[in-house]
């Protein structure tokens, strides 16, 4: 079970990176490349504690984190090429 | 044996997964930004859902975890492309050493 | 036709879902095969106009054995693609040369666009930016080795469309 913390410890350092991107992006677009890959990490974290804990429902919240990663980031490009959602 | 395998396929994912949010902050500009993150990441977890599959066997959590795979694999690029369309259209420029940008003639022509 | 095609496609996603009550140990429990009945019912009445639009290639078996022709040749190139990124990454001088290129591809139907896109963004040093009603696309390229149209589709595209056309069109 050792090496589970090593894999929490690198999963954490590259949120960290995410979240550097996130504060000192210079130009919008630059913070919703990050907010995507902060997304698709997290589904990383849930797979993790499903094979520690022996659970399936953290990768019921996997599934759902990354639907809702997906929307929420079509909707911002949407936003940054001046189109209305709808369209 | 499938533990084995697992465990190396999840330490392979992390690891593609640490060294794309590395390309993340270092690489100069948005698109190579994107390029790095995207195949890196998109990878990496795939591999580490590659991995919670094979330490479980035949499952419900494979199962489940065989429709992310698929899930991530098949929206995470298209992500990409309307960030990167959505960033050219909101006029963030390339990177000053870029070679060449056949786009903007494109882009031009649309706005006529 | 494709009413059907859907509810299939959206039972056997229920059924993966809730795998283990459904067929493993034998017994299969109504009120779960019932709600999913319910729930691909509601899809299927909700999107049926969307999202097929040509039946007929569901049921082609040939297509799911090029498929599985497909599969090793795109984890080989995305393997390949993330190595690539890794090294330049890491080195210390960062060895990149990008730039935005135009390619030219003879695919039409737009699944098969989408796939084209989508497996041109994993693969080694390329990203789509925008593909256009006459059957261009516009590529960042992280080492750009020609500007030239038709090296730069020889060089990109030509390495799927084969396999793609197969499965596709």
């Amino acid at each position: 079970m050792g090496i589970f913390y090593f894999f929490f410890l690198m999963l954490l350092a590259s949120s960290f990176m995410c979240l550097y991107r996130i504060g000192r992006g210079p130009s919008a677009p630059d913070r919703t490349v990050a907010v995507d890959i902060l997304g698709i990490v997290v589904v990383g974290f849930c797979a993790l504690l499903s094979v520690m804990t022996k659970k399936d429902f953290y990768l019921n919240i996997a599934l759902a984190w990354s639907l809702l990663s997906f929307i929420g980031t079509i909707a911002l490009a949407k936003h940054l090429q001046g189109r209305r959602f709808d369209e | 044996m499938s533990n084995a395998v697992g465990l190396s396929m999840i330490t392979l994912g992390i690891l593609f997964n640490f060294f794309g949010c590395v390309g993340l902050v270092r690489l100069p500009d948005i698109y190579n930004r994107l390029q790095a993150s995207t195949k890196c990441v998109t990878l990496g977890t795939s591999l580490v859902l590659m991995g919670v599959v094979f330490m479980n066997g035949f499952c419900s959590i494979s199962m489940k975890a065989i429709l992310c795979m698929i899930f991530i694999l098949v929206t995470s690029p298209t992500a990409a492309h309307a960030i990167s369309k959505g960033a050219y259209l909101s006029g963030v420029e390339l990177w000053e050493g870029s070679v060449v940008d056949q786009y903007k003639a494109h882009v031009k022509e649309e706005e006529r | 036709m494709r009413i059907i095609t859907l509810f299939i496609f959206s039972f056997v996603t229920w059924c993966l879902l809730v795998w283990p009550y459904n067929g493993a140990s034998g017994t299969l429990d109504m009120q779960i095969i019932i709600f999913g009945v319910l729930a691909s019912a509601l899809v299927t009445w909700l999107f049926h106009e969307i999202l097929i639009t040509h039946p007929h290639k569901w049921y082609d078996i040939k297509r799911y054995f090029w498929i599985l022709c497909y599969l090793p040749v795109f984890a080989f190139y995305c393997i390949k693609a993330n190595i690539d990124v890794v090294y330049r990454v890491l080195h210390p001088k960062m060895p990149i040369r990008p730039g935005i290129v135009k390619v030219k591809t003879t695919l039409k139907s737009d699944s098969a666009l989408t796939a084209l896109a989508n497996s041109i963004t994993l693969t080694p040093g390329t990203l789509t930016v925008d593909i256009t009603e006459n059957g261009y696309l516009y590529i960042h390229w992280i080492n750009v080795e020609s500007e030239d149209v038709e090296r730069a589709s020889e060089i990109i595209v030509k390495k799927f469309e084969a396999l793609l056309r197969r499965i596709f069109e």
